[in-house]
């Protein structure tokens, strides 16, 4: 498998750049400029101290005793991303896209958000760097995530509700692009997935590629080997990608990613863009997309606004045709009750995207050996989550 | 043989005149309205119609268009029905037709299938606002054996290699954005556009049509002077959703597209 994406941000026949003219320059000027920094020290030495310094970095991986005790199979590590400040992996792009946005001297960002962990990862940014910052949320997600809007207004961001299609994460892209494409000589958009145009695929994945380079470092001390297996879920992939891109070359580490399953497949009322879709352009890129036979986009549902969103990062899509990742999915139910497990066997409360991760664990452990050993990524933690959790159960708090 | 496109611009210059190219969101409210709105734009004054077809997630256009595509496929209209109903108009009319198409549709469509079909029904061109010239490839090639024109668009802030390098591969004409934004933004600066187009004409000799932001008489009449076409959208369906209720609502759009084609020839042209 040779480097992806290529000069035109290809992988394979995925990814590319389907954006109006207006943001071409735009994107070239920052494919440019991220490969300025990327050779740069001083900006990479700046990035590590801010890791190091304001995120926290690295995250411990933890060894989950009780669940591993519990499933009675592999052994079962925790990436703790939930241990970031502002609680999710998210961050991690948003302040390499932030010290991005300052070299590139674009006073003004903006972002898209769902479950709000990357919008309140860029309020939290544009808050430290001094940096005006506007957030577009879909309305049904504002509701079921009430608690981070909050929290971005509280750190001095602008949240803008967006009520057009299914009000979710895919038509907060649609409106942050629309403000780009207005606003792309003052303005930086900090994408939060492995989504969209070339380079944000590529860029994103690189800056969160050091979970897996953590974890990678952190499992050769711990157990003096590699893991058998990753375990992720998968919105548009950037924490997925983030764990496994370090791993790609050790091909005997399997890698799966877990995707929405919502309703349940079968009742069309899902985010599993493997099992329901086929290839297609959204928003910038060539990926498997929820789609209709006239190429019009599905909706999609989720208990998690995270990873309810019709499309997948392109590097997956790639990853997958090869052979080298493969990808299931869980229902709402399912994702609900990991949430509840591992909150009682480990006090570790996940984000309701991570507990899609976790319930395919609950699944797969037990049927490994105990000598085998499984990396989950805790991508978030649930606190954001709680108001919902009690709203699904009928409980007022 | 020289395309519909290519000779009404060649025409219209040989009478001194500028291209009114309207644009429709075909099955806004219905692809009957839509056949019966094209035949009566091009009898107001329109030189080219515009088809948008409409797509879930339109990244380039405002809230206009945006509602206009949602009520297109609240009315199921999709590729399968804009091309006959295409075939239909053009034992009307010998207008040219261009479509406006993201990606996704004619992927779905298949581009190659595509291309033929939409030729045989009659259509001339094609417009694909979320895909640059540079990720044209697979279309460039069957557009071509099947005769349809790919028209490409150029941004004000597109750079002089990449004004080169659009126009190079623009036919029919060069569809000139005015504005950096979305449609139906209202931020037209003809002293910018004139500049702009300028600059493209030094490169090309592919008439260059300016849209984006044109809603007014005034505002056509004030681009005629300094491109050699004019493309209004959004104007056109706030008026279509101005007199929806209305049993001449047909007749309004169209009393409104004369409107903007009277201006446009009384305006002195200040190029060429």
């Amino acid at each position: 498998m040779g480097s992806v994406p290529n000069k035109y941000g290809r992988f394979g026949e995925y990814g590319g750049r389907y954006v109006p003219e207006t943001l071409m320059p735009a994107l070239l000027e920052l494919e440019q400029e991220y490969a300025r920094a990327k050779k740069d020290r001083r900006f990479q030495s700046e990035l590590a101290s801010y890791l190091k310094e304001y995120v926290g970095r690295p995250t411990a991986l933890y060894f989950a005793a009780r669940l591993t005790k519990r499933l009675g199979g592999a052994k079962i590590y925790l990436k703790r991303e939930d241990l970031c400040h502002t609680g999710a992996h998210k961050i991690n792009n948003a302040i390499g896209q932030g010290l991005l946005a300052k070299r590139m001297k674009k006073p003004r960002i903006i972002a898209e958000t769902g479950a709000g962990q990357h919008g309140v990862a860029t309020a939290t940014v544009a808050a430290m760097f001094g940096l005006q910052c506007e957030i577009y949320m879909g309305t049904e997600d504002m509701e079921r995530q009430a608690l981070n809007v909050f929290r971005m207004r509280l750190l001095g961001s602008t949240v803008t509700g967006v009520k057009s299609g299914s009000r979710t994460l895919k038509d907060a892209i649609s409106e942050a692009m629309r403000d780009w494409t207005t606003n792309v000589r003052t303005t930086h958009y900090i994408l939060g997935s492995v989504l969209g145009a070339h380079p944000y695929p590529m860029m994103i994945r690189d800056f969160q590629s050091i979970i897996g380079r953590e974890t990678r470092r952190q499992i050769l001390a711990a157990e003096g080997r590699l893991p058998d297996c990753l375990i992720a879920c998968v919105g548009g992939g950037s924490n997925a990608m983030g764990l496994f891109y370090a791993f790609i070359k050790d091909s005997k580490v399997k890698m799966i990613g877990v995707e929405a399953g919502g309703r349940g497949v079968a009742s069309g009322k899902h985010a599993a863009r493997f099992e329901g879709g086929k290839p297609g352009v959204l928003q910038g890129t060539m990926t498997y997309l929820l789609q209709d036979d006239d190429g019009q986009i599905k909706l999609t549902d989720s208990v998690s606004a995270g990873l309810d969103y019709a499309a997948v990062g392109p590097e997956h899509s790639y990853l997958r045709d090869q052979g080298r990742t493969s990808y299931t999915s869980v229902t709402d139910d399912e994702a609900m009750a990991a949430f509840d497990l591992l909150s009682r066997e480990e006090g570790i409360m996940p984000a309701l995207e991570t507990a899609h991760a976790i319930a395919y664990t609950i699944k797969v452990a037990p049927t490994m050996k105990k000598s085998q050993i499984l990396v989950v990524n805790l991508s978030g933690r649930g606190d954001k989550d709680v108001q919902q959790v009690a709203k699904l159960r009928r409980i007022t708090l | 043989m020289t395309s519909r496109l290519d000779r009404t611009f060649t025409a219209l210059k040989q009478q001194g005149e500028k291209a009114l190219i309207a644009y429709v969101m075909a099955g806004d409210p219905s692809l009957q309205v839509t056949e019966e709105l094209v035949v009566a734009l091009e009898e107001a004054g329109a030189d080219v119609i515009e088809l948008g077809v409409p797509f879930s997630d339109p990244i380039a256009d405002g809230p206009v268009i945006q509602q206009a595509a949602e009520r297109a496929l609240r009315s199921k209209t999709s590729l399968r029905t804009i091309l006959p109903m295409v075939a239909r108009l053009r034992a009307r009319t010998e207008i040219p037709l261009v479509l406006m198409a993201y990606y996704n549709n004619i992927h779905a469509f298949g581009p190659e299938r595509f291309c033929h079909e939409a030729v045989q029904a009659g259509v001339d061109g094609l417009i694909v606002p979320d895909m640059p010239p540079d990720e044209a490839g697979p279309l460039k090639g069957p557009a071509a054996a099947a005769g349809l024109q790919l028209v490409c668009m150029i941004a004000p802030t597109s750079t002089a290699d990449r004004r080169a390098f659009v126009a190079s591969e623009s036919q029919g004409f060069i569809y000139y954005v005015s504005l950096t934004g979305i449609t139906g933004a209202k931020l037209l600066n003809v002293a910018d556009v004139e500049k702009n187009v300028a600059k493209i004409r030094k490169v090309t000799k592919v008439p260059v049509a300016v849209g984006f932001g044109v809603a007014t008489p005034e505002d056509a009449a004030n681009v005629a002077a300094i491109a050699d076409g004019v493309i209004v959208g959004s104007a056109i369906v706030k008026k279509m959703v101005a007199y929806q209720q209305q049993p001449d609502m047909v007749k309004q759009v169209a009393g409104f597209v004369r409107s903007l084609k009277t201006a446009m020839k009384s305006a002195p042209t200040k190029t060429r």
